[in-house]
């Protein structure tokens, strides 16, 4: 059995009222591509930051090398070769990969004034071929690479450093399958090498290629190491999911006879929405699952107009409508509360009032363009007190609410508006527990009045319990919509890790 | 209690202390102004601080508005320029009416600034380049349009009383201020309205607080734009005539500089550079203290280039005591 390079043992951290991780462990032996699967917030990125120096441990050890270290930062962990290639690449697009690779650590020549940039690009040269990288000119820059080769380069960056532990987040999320096929083969070569790899992914049939162990982690816990050849892609994904689903007592009823308020076709939009086509019923709640970069928010955005589309037909009521802005979307009465309220959501220097006013405006003005202060007021006054909104008074900052109650403002801004179709991206995202079921009961409140809701989510509990269908979706295409009956966390979760032809 | 503690913070909040503090300063400028000079606290001199506040006052009211939408509008010196000439072009060259005349510099800002709203607003280009062409245009064109020659008003037009006649003086003989001023306090009275009481005003706090957030509340956020670096644009063509006014001319190589005059006045009033905050009644009062203050100097025997120096560090100062005042109400 090979040297055990990194042992990592009753970790926990915290951040303000949350506990990220509770008593976790992971271990990587040289040579050995480690796998880390689990939901999204299951730990896993919290864990590598912990392991890298980003984040410190509350509590546990780490040794490398049987060595107990403490890595104070990412200089620190870098030292000890251990390197993260991320799933957003950092590289700088307007240098060359040679100095790229090297930067901070340019060689110099002539007293230290000025930069070589012959020895740079030998030394780029030599690195590649030490670890049998496919030869680039180190002198191209990084702007005219694809992204699989870009991806190379942030590897030999990582190696140049020494790495002895590398850890890929993702790394085959925008990649061809040819392309991955080439970087599997590097990950080989670095195996044979003795190094060891984490590797983190969502796309189950990857991990059956390539891995040797699997950790699973559930809810900021530790699960279970198993031997890939020893286990199941159905019993990995159960291991990942395998908490407790709270139902809601009450049975939705599902009723096919109702209309279509919404009807999308052939919807395109470069590579993050593949021919999306569904209908959204009359006064149901229709989930849309699928793990984080599966494009749901995308194609949320494109029918609300917020970004173009390369085509497809949209049908509001049966009727064929063109929407290429949010101003036309809100005429059509489609409202959209977006994930990230801070910047996309509310205006969180301007008081409760303006923010539940805003997409109204025109309703509170006269032809004149005055605006009726004292109907304003009271609108909001009433909207605080249905939504049950905690704040002081109307006058107050939205930056001085808590999350939920954000929420709920933005909710108030669109009944304000009076949407028939909301689309909620993460509508319980930042929010605690008992704001979480407040704003439950608002959306089965606001169906039964008739209201027809998109509800994005990427927790599964939360998606089937709330929705009368769900659409999972993988890469931007939809690979399936379950009925309510039918879904289950695990059926969700193959649909949402099944990749297209 | 609990409504008074509550409209305290509301006071706090909205900014009304920074103007607190604004007219504090300002006033004790005056203090220490009329204490070391007895020649500034005379009726002549105030009269004309405030004749020298009114152009600048005028560009900077219409300057808070972009402003507070997070822009910047560079073009507001030489657009100054260009509608003090088309003024001069339409009552000296084509013999209009006076009232027309006006009417037409007023235009010709309102264009400019559209302009310059329709470059930002539907070609994205940057609020700051977008008008700094503005600005380069503007000050082309009115060199052009006057063949680089002051265009003269005719004395029989009675063009210069806008300026420098007093309707008040004919009411209560003895309190003689110039027509400029009046007309300065009538348009910020005019700009507040605008900005407190309309959907203009509304949309303008919207779109600076989270112009996304707007544009997602299904705001036509595009055509607001356009309207708002109008309504700038008008002010200007405002300021415009009422400096050709004052000095009974067109003066096509003026106006350069005193874009950045505004922006500072706004800025000492306590607007926000980064948009969302703003207040016209601030803009009046950091107008009157850059007045204040190079009167004051130069009665002190300041030279002229201490004078300077000295405003800069006011500006300094004064946002500097916004960021102090922001991070306590956190």
């Amino acid at each position: 059995m090979s040297e055990i390079l990194v042992t990592m043992d009753g970790i926990d951290k915290s951040f303000p009222g949350v506990r990220a991780l509770i008593d976790c462990k992971f271990e990587l032996r040289a040579g050995e591509v480690h796998a880390l699967v689990g939901e999204n917030g299951a730990g896993k990125s919290t864990m590598m930051k912990v392991l890298t120096g980003v984040y410190q441990k509350d509590a546990g050890h780490i040794r490398v090398k049987g060595q107990e270290v403490h890595i104070a930062n990412t200089k620190v962990a870098q030292d000890m070769g251990i390197s993260i290639i991320h799933q957003e690449l950092n590289l700088a697009a307007d240098l060359t990969i040679a100095q790229n690779i090297y930067i901070g650590r340019e060689p110099r020549k002539f007293l230290n004034l000025f930069l070589d940039e012959r020895e740079i690009n030998e030394q780029t040269i030599q690195l590649f071929k030490r670890f049998n990288l496919p030869s680039m000119d180190p002198r191209t820059l990084v702007s005219e690479l694809t992204v699989a080769k870009q991806q190379m380069v942030e590897i030999a960056k990582a190696l140049s450093f020494d790495a002895q532990v590398l850890i890929m987040d993702e790394p085959t999320a925008t990649l061809s399958d040819a392309e991955i096929n080439d970087l599997f083969q590097i990950i080989q070569q670095l195996r044979n090498n003795g190094v060891g790899i984490v590797y983190i992914s969502h796309r189950m049939n990857e991990l059956k290629q390539i891995t040797d162990r699997i950790t699973v982690m559930r809810d900021g816990g530790y699960v279970d190491t198993v031997d890939t050849a020893a286990i199941t892609i159905d019993q990995i994904i159960s291991m990942m999911v395998g908490r407790e689903i709270y139902q809601s007592s009450k049975k939705l009823k599902i009723d096919d006879s109702l209309p279509n308020v919404l009807e999308v076709r052939h919807l395109n939009r470069g590579r993050a929405i593949k021919d999306i086509s569904f209908d959204l019923k009359k006064g149901e709640i229709l989930g849309f699952a699928g793990l984080v970069g599966a494009g749901r928010t995308e194609v949320a955005r494109a029918i609300f107009g917020a970004d173009r589309i390369d085509s497809g037909e949209l049908f509001v009521n049966g009727k064929s409508v063109v929407i290429n802005s949010p101003y036309q979307a809100v005429k059509y009465g489609i409202g959209y509360l977006s994930e990230d309220r801070k910047h996309y959501g509310c205006m969180v220097d301007m008081d409760v009032k303006m923010n539940i006013a805003v997409a109204s405006f025109q309703s509170f003005t006269n032809g004149m363009g005055w605006v009726n202060e004292k109907k304003m007021t009271q609108v909001s006054n009433e909207v605080v007190e249905k939504l049950k909104v905690k704040t002081p008074s109307i006058h107050q900052e939205v930056k001085f609410l808590s999350g939920g109650n954000q929420q709920k403002v933005v909710i108030g801004k669109w009944l304000t508006r009076d949407c028939e179709i909301l689309i909620f991206d993460e509508p319980t995202r930042g929010i605690d527990i008992g704001a979480k079921s407040e704003i439950y009961k608002l959306l089965n409140d606001l169906v039964e009045q008739g209201k027809s809701i998109i509800m994005i989510s990427s927790e599964l509990p939360e998606v089937l319990r709330m929705s009368h269908r769900i659409a999972v979706m993988c890469e931007g295409r939809i690979t399936g919509i379950l009925h309510r009956d039918e879904a289950t966390q695990e059926s969700i979760m193959s649909l949402a890790t099944q990749r297209g032809a | 209690m609990n409504i008074i503690t509550e409209k305290r913070e509301q006071i706090i909040k909205s900014g009304a202390l920074q103007q607190v503090l604004a007219f504090a300063s300002l006033i004790l400028l005056v203090l220490i102004f009329s204490l070391s000079s007895s020649n500034f606290f005379q009726f002549s001199n105030i009269v004309g601080i405030l004749l020298s506040t009114a152009v600048i006052g005028v560009l900077a009211l219409g300057s808070t508005f972009v402003i507070i939408t997070g822009g910047i509008d560079l073009s507001v010196g030489t657009v100054m320029t260009l509608s003090a000439v088309m003024t001069g072009v339409f009552i000296t060259f084509f013999g209009l009416p006076v009232p027309l005349g006006i009417l037409g510099g007023m235009l010709t800002g309102a264009f400019c600034g559209m302009l310059s709203g329709l470059s930002i607003a539907k070609m994205n280009i940057p609020p700051f380049i977008a008008t700094l062409a503005m600005m380069m245009i503007a000050k082309g064109l009115a060199l052009v349009i006057s063949g680089t020659k002051p265009i003269y008003f005719a004395e029989e037009t009675g063009f210069s009383q806008i300026s420098q006649g007093s309707i008040i003086g004919d009411i209560i003989p003895g309190f003689k201020i110039p027509n400029a001023v009046l007309i300065f306090f009538v348009v910020a009275i005019i700009g507040a309205i605008i900005l407190s009481k309309t959907i203009i005003g509304r949309y303008n706090f919207a779109i600076g607080s989270n112009e996304e957030a707007t544009r997602l509340s299904g705001v036509n956020v595009h055509f607001w734009k356009v309207m708002i670096y109008t309504i700038t644009g008008t002010f200007t063509g405002i300021a415009g005539i009422l400096m050709a006014s004052r000095l009974n001319s067109a003066q096509p190589a003026l106006g350069m500089g005193y874009e950045l005059e505004a922006i500072a006045a706004v800025v000492i009033g306590g607007t926000s550079l980064s948009g969302g905050k703003g207040t016209i009644i601030g803009t009046v009062i950091g107008a009157l203290i850059m007045s204040v203050l190079t009167n004051g100097l130069r009665i002190l025997s300041v030279p002229q280039e201490w004078q300077t120096v000295v405003v800069g560090f006011v500006i300094i100062l004064a946002v500097y005591g916004d960021i102090l005042r922001r991070k306590k109400s956190v």
